[in-house]
């Protein structure tokens, strides 16, 4: 199965993982700081600053698009319970 | 002084803006979580411009006879042009419903986080949600000589929540800000009863958790010419309204002065039954003291109580829960201070478990499950010892402590694990 690689900054933790998990599954595991509400994608609780390796992380989906938008989030971050990793290096810490 | 909402009529607050709330006397707890010994009101207010009239805000559906009856007597539903929603909780939207059947063309102002709670809200009525607006601070709408401006003020203490500030009266429509579970027919807050218990407690149990956040919206209204603050609930403020706002500055203010302020705070609570989860918890503040920068406090649960640690916790960077485990759980003590949080910010601190067990050793993994819950992060595994903690085991505990104080202080060393191993 194809592996990834997660760095949580505010940790100081890189995660090996395989692809297909959700950042937030990880984020929880390891206990970096970035925490969770719904999970469901809607109340942006766990919103995450993708520091690198955006490519690495499934699109996003019309549900988390638009919340990020309602939620005026800046460029460059996503929902730790929605995105998706594919693979190679991505670095992460909380919003 | 006269009982100014005892008709059924509208209250003119301003000239040109009524109030067209409704109150609920009886009340006598809301939303689960708050006692109201003297009810509440469900404040909503009219703002009349030349080309245009603006309802704030709605009240409770129970009680929207009331706001309609006091509404027509100020203004035709087809004059409405103007919706403005500061929050979207239930007690104020109640009424939103009927209010855009009557007023359909009216366009609704709301913050951005509002909207997917306004679809949330008209779901049942399976009516097509209406021409609405996000808005975000500096926003404005003209009513013809009267101007509203908002004020994006999140967290206060929905995500939704925002301000919306009449210009040229200085006239504060704050929400649920500076308001309070008060019912009293006399609306002012010069001529109400004494409300000062109602005012504190509101802040205590619904703005607390958010105290960021208020700091940041008192920042953004203090540059204001404040006349009159009309909250969503309670009195209305218009003698001397800026006190208020003093006032929630120094209640979000952190009220323990931390003489060690340049150290991380770790806190250690623990409850023992032997002595044995006792000595964990003290090798562990060793071990925390050990490494530096982190002020270490150990409380024994048995002498305290839940709330009186809730004050601490809110200054607190991390905290450590020792319990032994009693028929499988964690002890009461533990669960009430665990169950008595939410009045204050606990998001991001550090947290961590430990305890001694005899045979099962549940309480660990589930105070660990419960500080996550709190949103709380939990990066170093909690220690579980079987009952005596020997030498070595104590030295774990001491290296449990290191740990936590590594991390308070941004002196981890980087670690590369897989997630298969945490599995």
């Amino acid at each position: 199965m194809p592996k990834a690689k997660v760095t949580f900054e505010d940790i100081g933790v890189s995660v090996t993982v395989p692809a297909g998990t959700r950042l937030i599954e990880v984020s929880e595991k390891v206990g970096a700081g970035i925490t969770y509400g719904c999970r469901e994608g809607e109340c942006c609780t766990c919103l995450t600053k993708i520091v690198s390796g955006a490519e690495h992380l499934a699109q996003p989906s019309m549900l988390e698009d638009q919340v990020l938008k309602d939620n005026m989030a800046p460029r460059g971050h996503r929902l730790a319970c929605q995105a998706q990793i594919l693979g190679g290096d991505i670095v992460v810490r909380p919003a | 002084m006269p009982a100014a909402a005892l008709t059924s009529d509208a209250v003119e607050i301003a000239p040109g803006v009524h109030w067209v709330g409704a109150l609920d006397p009886h009340l006598r707890s809301f939303d689960i979580i708050l006692k109201t010994a003297n009810g509440t009101s469900y404040n909503a207010y009219v703002v009349r411009g030349e080309s245009g009239v603006a309802v704030i805000d709605t009240v409770k559906e129970s009680y929207a006879g009331d706001f309609f009856r006091r509404l027509e007597s100020v203004a035709r539903y087809d004059e409405i042009t103007t919706i403005v929603l500061n929050h979207l909780e239930p007690d104020h939207s109640g009424a939103l419903p009927e209010l855009l059947r009557r007023a359909p063309q009216a366009r609704v102002y709301l913050s951005s986080r509002a909207q997917m709670m306004l679809k949330a809200l008209l779901k049942p009525s399976g009516e097509k949600p209406p021409q609405y607006i996000p808005v975000t601070t500096g926003d404005e709408v003209d009513l013809g000589g009267r101007t509203l401006r908002f004020l994006h003020t999140p967290y206060l203490h929905w995500p939704d929540t925002q301000c919306t500030y009449l210009v040229e009266d200085g006239l504060l429509f704050s929400g649920d800000v500076f308001g309070c579970h008060f019912c009293d027919a006399r609306l002012f807050n010069d001529a109400v009863g004494d409300f000062r218990f109602s005012f504190e407690y509101y802040y205590a149990h619904i703005m607390r958790p958010f105290r960021e956040h208020v700091l940041d919206a008192v920042a953004l209204i203090e540059p204001l010419e404040l006349r009159t603050i009309a909250p969503a609930h309670g009195p209305i403020l218009r003698h001397q309204p800026r006190d208020y706002l003093h006032r929630y500055r120094e209640l979000a203010t952190p009220r323990l002065h931390n003489e060690a302020r340049s150290e991380k705070t770790l806190l250690v609570f623990y409850i023992s039954a032997y002595g044995n989860t006792r000595h964990m918890a003290e090798a562990l503040a060793a071990g925390a003291e050990a490494i530096g920068g982190v002020r270490v406090s150990l409380y024994d649960l048995e002498g305290g109580e839940a709330g009186v640690f809730t004050d601490l916790i809110e200054e607190a960077d991390g905290l450590a829960f020792g319990s032994p485990t009693i028929n499988a759980d964690a002890v009461k003590p533990v669960w009430d201070v665990l169950s008595s949080l939410t009045t204050v910010n606990v998001k991001g601190k550090l947290g961590a478990a430990f305890g001694s067990y005899g045979w099962s050793g549940e309480a660990v993994r589930l105070i660990e499950d419960r500080l996550r819950g709190l949103k709380l992060r939990v990066p170093v595994e909690g220690l579980r010892i079987k009952l005596v903690p020997a030498a070595d085991e104590l030295a774990q505990c001491r290296a449990l402590g290191e740990q936590l104080a590594r991390h308070l202080t941004g002196r981890i060393e980087p670690r590369e694990i897989d997630l298969a191993a945490l599995a």
